[in-house]
């Protein structure tokens, strides 16, 4: 399902997110944690585009700002076309059945007093599509469509295993056939056998509905599994966006570089001769981001200028874009 | 032959089969939960208890056939007998009608004045919870209400409103509702605190941003997520909510503001005979009685279920 034509899905421009630290009585503000920092990309219609990066980046944050779930601080996301800060409330309610998410934490994102049968019908309900027997028809089909038995509509959450919970989410998310997906963490609490089989449920929906996925992991090799293109973010920033196969066989970015090396391989001979690239000190804080390139303080080629100057996103090869000054 | 039964067999069992079928689809909810409340052994001696006070205080005084308010003065203070069972007070009045009487009083008051406040207490708490900018305003009016000095304000209530709702309803009837509104409207506090908590945790949850995100309504969310979902605290609070009316109302009516001093209640009962203590007892024991049985089935009703309602606790 790879479209050529290259028709643009969804378009995020110069989205930041930043919390503000208050203190005192007036909660006066005294700075921003910048969660998520000025990013930019597109996303093509039936693709999926990759988002790693490690704990704490913004992966999240900037999932629930593309979803307007939270409010963006500065920026837009356009969705085919339509800008989502400019819709009223009850239009971005409407939009909502062509994107969806899915959730990370099975476990905390399906409501324990609630059947799966009425989980997975809920969108159903408040978007008004069905009602009666062909809703009942509905949900037994998206049960079936995830491989799980119709009879499972009348259980409830606690129930079932981290997997099945985690299909009961993605029922939930295809219930209004939406366009576009974003997969927040999606295997990130299952354990290895149960990701790959949730992986490759991903894969037949999208193939088979035409999906267009944003797939939010830390999973390096998972992700060179699913994405077209991968997109790497470091504190709030993109550092590193190309296709699957350019970034993962010609790593721009120091980061990725070191991310990338910490990928075991899987052939004895050629682990033992993986150099890693240690990355020395922790992330620096959010709140208070260093002056200059994002990573400088960690990166063993910073020069003058990247305490100094903000990179720019720049194209370094064909759909190959990176933010370094060394490039 | 062999054919033929066959034959019979599967046409027998055919409709059996589809029964089956739709029972295991329209597994209902409320059948479930009736299910795990009758495997609460505690819960359902409550109901049992609890209905049997009702039919007790609703029909017993039809069979017993004695006017509570009558004055006997030839029998006063009489132990148990076969025509007053549990006795007479120091005027004479049966001890048992005047249960009866004020049974059904105090379980009216108790029952009302808890719904009120339930509801005034998770009305407040959820929009202080749910809706950011109502927080302060509504918990501060809470603040206001716990730290108001309660007699005080009954007592201007009361002086306010008695003879407006009098003349109105009848003498009964005006000060029924009048006691019921008091009560209810100065016990919703504690509600209101522990609904906002919940709800401030609840909200947090990702399935209710699940809920968000799929395009459910904010009222939806509400009654479908939150609500279910802070249902225990609403239960304790509702059983303890009718014990504490039927001892407020009691107070009220000891300090003269409530019902009439004719009018009996199981908490003016108490009152009234506690000065006896010691050449009637059983004037102290029985009201006494009845309240704690009250309120022990209400809460264990509520018990049982607040476990009925919680999906992960059924069936164990």
């Amino acid at each position: 399902m790879k479209s050529k034509e290259g028709e643009i899905l969804l378009k995020v421009e110069n989205l930041s997110k930043h919390f503000p630290i208050t203190k005192g009585l007036l909660r006066r503000k005294i700075g921003a944690i910048k969660a998520v920092d000025g990013i930019s990309f597109e996303i093509l219609k039936g693709e999926t585009l990759g988002l790693v990066g490690e704990s704490g980046c913004g992966k999240s944050t900037a999932a629930r700002v593309i979803l307007q779930l939270s409010y963006a601080t500065e920026g837009n996301v356009f969705f085919k076309g339509q800008d989502l800060n400019s819709l009223s409330k009850e239009e971005l309610r409407k939009l909502r059945q062509q994107m969806q998410m899915i959730f990370q934490d099975p476990q905390e994102s399906l409501n324990p007093r609630m059947t799966v049968g009425s989980i997975i019908s809920e969108p159903l309900i408040e978007h008004g599509t069905f009602r009666g027997k062909v809703l009942q028809d509905r949900v037994e089909q998206l049960l079936e469509s995830v491989g799980m038995n119709r009879e499972f509509a009348n259980r409830y959450p606690h129930e079932f295993s981290g997997g099945q919970r985690q299909r009961i989410g993605i029922a939930r998310a295809l219930a209004l056939s939406p366009d576009f997906i974003i997969c927040d963490e999606p295997i990130a609490a299952l354990d290895v056998s149960i990701q790959a089989q949730v992986v490759n449920l991903l894969e037949d929906l999208q193939e088979k509905f035409g999906l267009t996925y944003l797939f939010i992991s830390h999973d390096l090799s998972m992700i060179r599994h699913i994405a077209d293109r991968v997109a790497v973010m470091y504190l709030g920033r993109i550092v590193e966006l190309a296709s699957s196969k350019s970034l993962y066989s010609r790593p721009s970015h120091p980061y990725t570089q070191a991310l990338l090396s910490a990928v075991p391989i899987h052939d004895p001979k050629r682990e033992k001769k993986r150099e890693r690239i240690i990355l020395t000190g922790d992330v620096p804080s959010p709140a208070d981001p260093p002056t200059g390139c994002h990573f400088s303080t960690r990166c063993s080629m910073a020069k003058e200028i990247c305490f100094k100057e903000s990179p720019n996103f720049r194209k370094a090869s064909r759909g190959h874009h990176v933010a370094c000054h060394l490039i | 032959m062999e054919y033929l039964i066959q034959g019979s067999v599967m046409i027998e069992k055919k409709p059996h089969f589809i029964t089956f079928d739709n029972e295991i689809q329209h597994r209902s909810l409320w059948g479930d939960v009736w299910r795990q409340f009758c495997m609460h052994k505690g819960a359902l001696a409550g109901v049992i208890v609890f209905i049997f006070i009702t039919l007790l205080v609703s029909f017993g005084p039809l069979i017993h056939g004695i006017d509570p308010s009558t004055i006997n003065f030839r029998e006063r203070n009489l132990g148990p007998s076969l025509s007053h069972p549990l006795g007479t007070d120091n005027i004479g009045h049966d001890t048992l009608a005047q249960i009866l009487a004020g049974g059904q009083v105090s379980l009216a008051v108790g029952f009302f004045a808890m719904l009120i406040s339930l509801v005034l207490g998770t009305l407040i708490g959820v929009l202080a919870g749910f809706i950011k900018s109502l927080d302060g305003p509504l918990m501060r009016l809470t603040d206001l209400f716990l730290a108001l000095p309660i007699l005080p304000l009954l007592l201007v209530i009361i002086l306010l409103f008695r003879d407006t709702l009098r003349t109105l309803y009848g003498p009964e009837a005006g000060i029924f509702l009048l006691i019921v509104f008091v009560i209810g409207i100065t016990s919703w506090m504690h509600t209101a605190r522990i609904v906002r908590g919940d709800v401030l945790g609840i909200k947090e949850r990702e399935f209710v941003t699940a809920a968000h995100s799929i395009g459910t309504k904010k009222r939806r969310i509400i009654f479908r997520h939150i609500l279910p979902n802070i249902l225990s605290p609403i239960m304790v609070s509702a059983t303890l909510g009718v014990a504490n009316a039927i001892i407020t109302e009691s107070a009220l009516s000891f300090l003269g503001l409530g019902f009439p001093p004719d009018f009996p209640t199981w908490g003016r009962l108490l009152y009234d005979g506690a000065n006896f203590i010691q050449i009637t007892p059983t004037r102290v024991i029985w009201p006494g009685v009845f309240i704690a049985l009250t309120v022990l089935s209400v809460n264990y009703i509520g018990d049982g279920l607040r476990d009925a309602l919680d999906p992960r606790l059924r069936g164990k």
